[in-house]
């Protein structure tokens, strides 16, 4: 039974790394409607900025922070200004393959501007288990993990408080329930459309500075918005509290999964089982746990 | 940042020359194409290895080519895709004269170009990855597996995890973990693993990371509660690293663990920091410096013509890989034209029994500058390996160490009745009739 809840626990925290990219989705989706396929290469650019300034300039890491913040606020209004403004009242699937563009372009210019080394990041947290928690349960429960937990409890607490507590949140809030509505009573559009793109710039960041230093700052952080698409189906594309909900259910599952189902049909299933169960869940609740109902008349 | 925007301009303005230079290249010069990797997800490894080709080319260039032969190349960006390497491969196979020698440095393309290359009569080396059963050169006359294939490291792993335990019978009863890529990659060595844990009694637990393994949390819980003796890790890109950063994440000593030589450059032990200290894997160059390491940093570098971005990375595993495949094409370009005719450009048969007849002794290798970095090499028809020697070399927090002194040779006459066996079953498929070229 203990190494029934330490597989748990060990799940639901990675279930909130997933959590984290799919925040960033999320937020375009819900403002504009776009399913941003260029989130993974937006966390890659995002960590390897930081990286890059670290060993290229020899900045320190809370002064690469920032620089990078900038980088990633710059990038959202220039995608909406260059990427998407042209494209305003086409089809979605047209904003979307735009977005995939986008995805070649980021990681080109990424590579370009930082090269293609594989980069260590360190952020002075541990990624060793607490001592404590060892002693008292015999269960591991990774210093790192909980505190990027912590990260994202504080990340999604912000981002409540921006939608809920302030004009530009609430103007979000508008354009989200509808555009045609918020720009008839003078929301302007595009700039909201900039400023959902830079908060998903900056929760890219976010990101990845914590997957960086986790598995280093490679070309493979763009992989990990892989993760996040079974969370969004679960979570629902346009609910900030179902990409939680939805990565920890996706984060415990694949981790039982791999450990208990796994062997029995010769492993390695954790790479498809969070699809396969968010495909049955659309079965029963299209619009995911936290999404919104969508009713049309006939 | 201005220094990468810098060599991606100078990189381009001398591909195009290249590219010029490959299209109207003159009779004294040996065209060999390039397929590399230098963006996308394994670009890391692929601008060593490429870096390390190009290096040695112009060094041998500078020093006048082979027998007054220049080596010319153009590269074509593959991105590690089987589908565009394919592309690549007919691409530039006419260009130059016609290319003579072709390393596509990925199990994919190789497979996707295995029967093409018979059909152009283009020898293709796969140095270290690919098919085992290739190794036997009367079915496949056109591929070479050369220095040593995946069997062979799987038995020199076993070999020396006999040596660890304290003798071969030693193993009985011990469990190893085979933590493998879930790709044909990672179940490559299932045969060898499998036949040792018979003879030998040992337990064998296999464990599948889907890819690319960026989270292996539910690996090393399994990992830990199995608590095995030893982990041998069969990974690739970002695997490695995460692999090592887990274990010590649950308590898994590094000093137990052993990677294949795909686990074993910079690139995997750097993004892990401190928990990579103490692990070991493969290798089939001894990390160090050499003089044409020397060579290359005083008459390439020292000219401006070096390819890597970065002179650190120079000696670097990846870059000292590419050098010492481009040292065995050139040596088989020697060897042919010893036999076709020396100063003379060598068409891809000839470069192909060049290959089969390679003789890289220490005396040679000396020659070389190399003596050491790898391990002699002798080829012949049936043997396309022409060595099967690795070593083991352990990260010590800044640098690998070898740490077994003379090359390890695990059970050869095993690994070759199963190369015999496999490739049997191969040209009984496609209707091949065992046999040596002639020469």
């Amino acid at each position: 039974m203990q190494f029934f809840f330490e597989v748990l626990i060990a799940g639901l925290l990675s279930g909130v790394m997933y959590a984290l990219v799919a925040l960033g989705f999320v937020l375009i989706f819900k403002a504009s409607g776009v399913f941003n396929f260029a989130q993974g290469a937006m966390v890659f650019l995002a960590a390897l900025t930081v990286a890059g300034l670290k060993d290229e300039f020899g900045l320190s890491l809370w002064a690469a922070i920032p620089v990078a913040m900038v980088v990633m606020i710059a990038l959202g209004f220039l995608t909406e200004r260059v990427v998407l403004r042209p494209l305003v009242n086409q089809h979605d699937i047209t904003l979307f393959m735009a977005t995939i563009g986008l995805t070649f372009f980021l990681e080109g210019l990424a590579q370009l501007v930082w090269g293609s080394n594989v980069r260590k990041l360190e952020l002075g947290i541990e990624d060793v288990p607490f001592e404590a928690i060892m002693e008292s349960t015999g269960m591991l429960v990774s210093q790192f993990d909980v505190v990027a937990a912590l990260i994202c409890g504080a990340l999604v607490a912000v981002l409540a408080l921006i939608f809920n507590k302030t004009k530009i949140g609430r103007a979000l809030r508008a354009v989200a329930d509808d555009h045609q509505a918020a720009l008839s009573v003078g929301i302007p559009l595009q700039h909201v459309w900039g400023v959902v793109w830079a908060v998903a710039g900056i929760v890219a960041l976010v990101a990845g500075l914590l997957w960086g230093a986790r598995n280093g700052v490679q070309f493979a952080l763009t992989f990990v918005a892989l993760k996040a698409l079974p969370v969004l189906i679960l979570g629902g594309f346009t609910s900030v509290p179902g990409a939680i909900v939805g990565g920890l259910i996706i984060g415990a599952s694949e981790k039982l999964a791999e450990v208990f189902i796994g062997p029995y049909v010769g492993g390695g299933i954790e790479g498809w089982f969070p699809y396969v169960l968010a495909l049955v869940f659309l079965l029963v609740r299209p619009e995911g746990l936290f999404g919104e109902k969508i009713i049309r008349r006939i | 940042m201005k220094r990468h925007i810098t060599r991606l301009l100078a990189g381009t303005v001398v591909a195009a020359a290249t590219a010029i230079t490959s299209i109207t290249a003159s009779a004294q010069e040996q065209f060999v194409p390039l397929l590399s990797y230098r963006v996308g997800p394994y670009a890391s490894g692929g601008s060593g290895i490429f870096g390390g080709v190009i290096d040695y080319f112009n060094l041998v260039n500078a020093q006048g080519g082979i027998n007054g032969v220049k080596i010319t190349w153009e590269e074509c960006e593959t991105e590690y895709n089987a589908a565009r390497g394919v592309e690549c491969y007919e691409r530039l196979k006419k260009k130059g004269g016609g290319a003579t020698v072709v390393e596509p440095l990925s199990t994919g393309i190789a497979y996707g170009i295995l029967d093409r290359v018979a059909v152009d009569k283009v020898p293709m080396t796969t140095m270290g990855y690919g098919r085992s059963d290739a190794a036997n050169g009367k079915v496949f006359p056109y591929v070479f597996p050369l220095i040593t294939n995946y069997w062979n490291q799987a038995a020199g792993m076993i070999k020396y995890l006999g040596e660890q335990a304290g003798g071969m019978d030693k193993l009985k009863g011990k469990k190893i973990v085979h933590l493998y890529h879930d790709s044909a990659y990672g179940k490559e060595p299932f045969p060898v693993f499998e036949a040792y844990e018979k003879q030998l009694g040992f337990q064998l637990i296999k464990i599948p990371v889907a890819h690319p393994g960026n989270e292996q949390n539910s690996q090393w819980l399994q990992i830990r509660r199995e608590n095995p003796d030893y982990v041998i890790l069969w990974g690739w890109g970002v695997m490695n690293a995460v692999a090592i950063k887990t274990a010590a994440r649950v308590g898994y000593p590094r000093e137990k663990m052993l990677g294949v030589w795909w686990a074993g450059s910079e690139e995997d032990v750097i993004p892990a920091g401190d928990a990579a200290k103490g692990y070991s894997t493969m290798t089939f160059n001894t990390p160090g410096n050499y003089p044409v390491l020397d060579e290359i940093r005083k008459k390439v570098y020292g000219a401006g013509k070096g390819n890597l971005a970065d002179r650190d990375r120079i000696g670097s595993v990846y870059h000292m890989r590419g050098i010492t495949a481009a040292i065995l094409w050139t040596e088989a370009i020697r060897k042919a034209q010893d036999k076709y005719g020396k100063g003379k450009v060598m068409t891809g048969e000839q470069v192909r029994w060049g290959l089969e007849n390679l003789n890289l002794d220490d005396k040679r290798l000396r020659e070389l500058g190399a003596l050491g970095m790898l391990p002699p090499v002798k080829t012949s028809c049936e043997d396309h390996e022409g060595s099967g020697a690795v070593k083991v070399q352990t990260w010590d927090g800044k640098a690998w160490k070898a740490v077994t002194p003379n090359w390890v040779i695990g059970d050869r006459a095993m690994i070759r009745r199963m190369v015999e066996e496999s490739s049997a079953k191969y040209a009984a498929e496609k209707k091949i009739t065992p046999a040596c070229l002639p020469g």
